[in-house]
């Protein structure tokens, strides 16, 4: 066989599917119990929606799938859908402006160009916004909802990673760089190389000091950011973004909620502005989220302050056993050896009935398929039909429908 | 009937050929050739037939026996490079930026800059317009409309320097006449920053400096040995004198001076360069358009209408129908060929075609080698079931191409877009060609033969559903059109 899927691409196979489902049907529950509300967003949107400002880092922005619409002669390019949070901050802006708080949640797929085919180039995401609140209560909800979600799913030993964008870009601010200079250095941190900002730090002042204490430890309790709060010559920028960080942590720790603080553990987060976190497990890293409070002016909306987080479903896949009880090999096969009009009738009517009565039913008119517990064998002519059941090696007689129906449900 | 036996015959002796330690050199038309011809003699790695102006692409080395050459549009080097059709190819670092800044993981070495060609990439904006620096880009909601021949790099510098909102023109040529009106940045070639500003544009910013390359495939470079080749261009490089760094190349300049004229009651007219310039020219003699600066010899971008209610550009009848699609020009002429491509592309564009010019006949044909077994495309899907590689597929008409084989059920293909001398690729480099052709005289000398009529195409006159209702303009167009009909019906009373 000649391997034709996608490079990059990934079949869910059945027993996937119901791990998959499993997942969303877990966050589902979560998210409706929070008074959280479903949305959906197409899976083409405008480049420019994404390319504003602020919103994806240019490297991101060379991964995504880009093209002109047969209706594209303006040049106006589109993608699939690149990131979950910016298409439903603009669904927020375009639908629910007048609702003063929007909790939305949805499960989509999010398109980004990975270079071995190696990754999964097409990933699904869990994800939820809040809309319309800038109090640090709403950043350690989500937190909460996520981790729920997470234990709910079986998992147990989650690790939290905080960190703080509006902290990052009031310190890098305090470095006086010049803009070509700032934007160069903003993009390869927002690529993941914390490096940079080391190399770029003044060695002899408070500031390269300050730097220094926030990027090379990892603080454990809010305790960390407080020490740090009482460091002297505190830009006032920075201070005020360490307050909110220190009362997000000090929520946390009342709320009896491990985490760590690893300023460098986020990426990719240019949209954010205040809180970010991040989630994994085993070493792997399954969902992140944070504040981005300029993002719905950045797109054309009135200022709004919002957050969010995204589960990541591909990993959660392999690391999610589900609860669910197989009952598939329990199910029930109808067999017509001899298919006459009346036989295919009687089997199809059969096969209503007993799904009617809650079972799965199967039906098979090639002779070919054994392996189900029941089989009901229907004869040429009406009854009565035969039901075996291949877990107690019985055969026994049913002259009805409704007969054949007692018969299986009894022995259940 | 052709043969599987038959075609994996003549496929297998074509490999042979190309195997061994044959090594394949791509040479560049156009700019660059003078100097690496001069090159090439310098170092004694000389090649028969590569002058200006030659009839000839495949060349054989006078000095090497295992040593060939073809020649091809500088554009189409680095990507025949990259697939391996060539080990060695030489062209313009800025067409190989832009093959990387799409596809970074191509197969493509630097080996050495040979330093002549020497030029830059810029980003620019018209003198006329209201742009003068980088920072007048930073402002508002408004999307920028980039003009530009290398649309991948046009898009990572329209990235990196965060513009809110752009939209990429990818044209085939004639870039720096599009500002102010048509676009508000173009990213084009040029020599030095003074011919930027003879055109007068305002270079914004260098993106690129770009020399001419020696490059190499990736897997030829690990597994053949071309030290020989190489060695004569390291041989060239350490010469004292280099006499191919003084060779200027001949460029057909055209001039691009003029105050722009915003106003909207204007009909905006384009009109072709190239090949079809002169029937054209000769057109609106005959319909007794008078103009100045429309002539082969002095070609101005923007030529003079005595009626002064048309504004006029010159650009290439390629990027017409798209043109005119946004509403960037009300007429044009060009070859329906182009119209038909940019339908195939666009089906709801509102361009349609206004009045049949009669001039520029030619056909548009699929073309097979005469080697190859087929007759017509039914026979040559046969063959291709018996292959396990896709149908490779070269054309400029890319769309056309693209729309062909769906339309015959062609399964399994690669579409190659070419910039011109397509007929160079069979058989080699593809398998089927989508192709123009007046009297299919070219083709047979090269080997080919016609295997499929697609269509038959003359010059149109194409314009914009939307501008011919526009109330300021829309009598102003209907008697243009008026006029172009009844000068073109002589055209057809000639020809029939």
């Amino acid at each position: 066989m000649t391997n034709q899927k996608c490079k990059g691409a990934r079949d869910l196979l059945p027993k996937d599917t119901e791990v998959f489902r499993y997942i969303e049907d877990v966050f589902r529950k979560s998210c409706l119990s929070w008074g959280y509300q479903e949305v959906r967003t197409p899976t083409l949107e405008y480049l420019h929606l994404f390319t504003a400002a602020g919103t994806l880092t240019p490297n991101m922005l060379s991964k995504v799938y880009s093209f002109l619409d047969w209706d594209g002669w303006s040049g106006e390019r589109v993608v699939l859908r690149p990131d979950g949070t910016i298409p439903v901050a603009r669904l927020y802006i375009e639908n629910l402006p007048q609702q003063a708080i929007a909790r939305l949640f949805y499960v989509t797929n999010v398109f980004a160009f990975e270079e071995t085919g190696n990754e999964n180039r097409e990933r699904w995401q869990c994800g939820a916004e809040l809309i319309g609140s800038n109090k640090p209560t709403s950043d350690v909800e989500l937190i909460l909802l996520a981790i729920e979600t997470l234990r709910n799913l079986g998992a147990n030993d989650v690790q939290i990673q905080l960190s703080h964008a509006g902290v990052l870009k009031a310190l890098l601010d305090e470095l006086k760089l010049n803009p070509d200079e700032e934007v160069r250095l903003l993009d390869q941190i927002l690529d993941g190389n914390w490096q940079v900002l080391t190399k770029a730090k003044p060695t002899n002042s408070e500031i390269g000091r300050l730097i220094s204490l926030f990027l090379d430890l990892r603080g454990k309790t809010s305790g960390f950011l407080e020490n740090l709060k009482a460091l002297p010559q505190i830009p006032v920028n920075v201070k005020s973004a360490l307050n909110n960080f220190a009362e997000i942590a000090n929520l946390l720790d009342a709320l009896g909620c491990n985490y760590q603080i690893d300023v460098t553990s986020t990426r990719g987060f240019e949209y954010y502005t205040g809180l970010c976190f991040q989630f994994s497990t085993k070493g792997e890293k399954i969902g992140s989220g944070g504040r981005y409070d300029n993002l719905i002016t950045l797109i054309g909306g009135k200022d709004t302050p919002a957050c969010g987080f995204a589960l990541y479903v591909d990993p959660l896949v392999t690391l999610t056993q589900p609860q669910i009880k197989r009952n598939t090999e329990q199910g029930i096969l109808i067999r017509c050896d001899r298919a006459t009009p009346d036989s295919i009738r009687t089997s199809f009517q059969l096969a209503e009935a007993l799904r009617q009565a809650g079972y799965v039913t199967e039906l098979d008119f090639s002779g070919r398929q054994w392996d189900r517990r029941w089989i009901v064998v229907v004869p040429e002519k009406q009854s009565p039909f035969t039901i075996i059941d291949q877990t107690r090696n019985q055969k026994k007689e049913a002259s009805s429908i409704a007969d054949a129906i007692k018969m299986v449900g009894g022995s259940t | 009937m052709p043969t599987p036996s038959k075609w994996s015959e003549a496929r297998r002796n074509l490999l042979t050929e190309i195997k061994s330690d044959y090594v394949n050199i791509a040479l560049p038309k156009g700019r660059l050739l003078p100097a690496t011809t001069c090159l090439l003699k310098e170092t004694e790695l000389e090649f028969k037939d590569y002058t200006q102006g030659t009839r000839v692409y495949r060349l054989k080395s006078t000095k090497l026996p295992h040593l060939s050459a073809k020649i091809f549009q500088e554009k189409d080097i680095p990507i025949q490079v990259a697939v391996g059709n060539y080990d060695l190819g030489i062209c313009s670092l800025d067409w190989i930026e832009e093959l990387l800044a799409k596809y970074p993981t191509s197969a493509l070495l630097k080996v050495a800059d040979l330093e002549y060609g020497k030029g830059n990439l810029y980003l620019a904006a018209s003198r006329y317009g209201n742009i003068s620096s980088l920072q007048d880009l930073s402002t508002g909601q408004y999307s920028w409309r980039i003009v530009t021949e290398y649309p991948n790099l046009a898009e990572i510098a329209a990235l990196n320097l965060r513009l809110r909102r752009f939209k990429i023109f990818p044209v085939w040529g004639a870039a720096e006449a599009y500002p102010p009106e048509n676009a508000d940045l173009a990213v084009l070639w040029a020599k030095d920053e003074s011919e930027i500003k003879a055109q007068s544009l305002i270079p914004l910013k260098t993106l690129l400096s770009s020399n001419a390359f020696l490059i190499a495939n990736r897997e030829s470079w690990q597994t053949k040995d071309v030290s020989q080749i190489i060695a004569y261009f390291s041989q060239g490089l350490e010469m004292k004198t280099k006499p191919w760094l003084k060779i200027k190349p001949e460029l057909t300049k055209s001039s691009n001076n003029f105050r722009p004229d915003f106003s909207q009651e204007k009909v905006w007219l384009a009109l072709p360069d190239g090949h079809q310039q002169p029937p054209t020219s000769e057109l609106l003699n005959k319909a007794e358009l008078e103009l100045q600066g429309y002539a082969e010899d002095s070609l101005e971008r923007r030529p003079r209408f005595k009626l002064d209610w048309i504004n006029a550009k010159v650009i290439r009848p390629q990027d017409m129908p798209l043109q005119v699609a946004n509403g960037n020009f009300d007429l044009a002429i060009t070859g329906k060929d182009w119209l038909l491509d940019h339908l195939c592309r666009f089906p709801s564009s509102p361009v349609t075609e206004l009045a049949n010019l009669g001039f520029g006949e030619v056909k548009v044909v699929a073309v097979v080698s005469q080697n190859l077994p087929a007759a017509n495309i039914e026979q040559l899907k046969q063959i291709q079931d018996d292959r396990l590689s896709p149908l490779r597929v070269a054309s400029e008409y890319i769309n056309t191409a693209d729309k062909y084989l769906r339309d015959n059920h062609v399964s399994h293909y690669k579409l190659i877009p070419t910039w011109g001398a397509s007929e160079a690729f069979l058989p080699e480099d593809a398998d089927l060609l989508i192709e123009n052709t007046q009297t299919g005289k070219t083709l047979a000398k090269h080997n080919l033969k016609i295997m499929d009529t697609l269509f038959q195409s003359t010059a149109c006159l194409i314009g914009n559903k939307t501008s011919l209702e526009s109330p300021s303009k829309k009598e102003r167009i209907a008697s243009l059109i008026e006029i172009f009909r009844r000068a073109a019906k002589g055209n057809y009373d000639e020809n029939s």
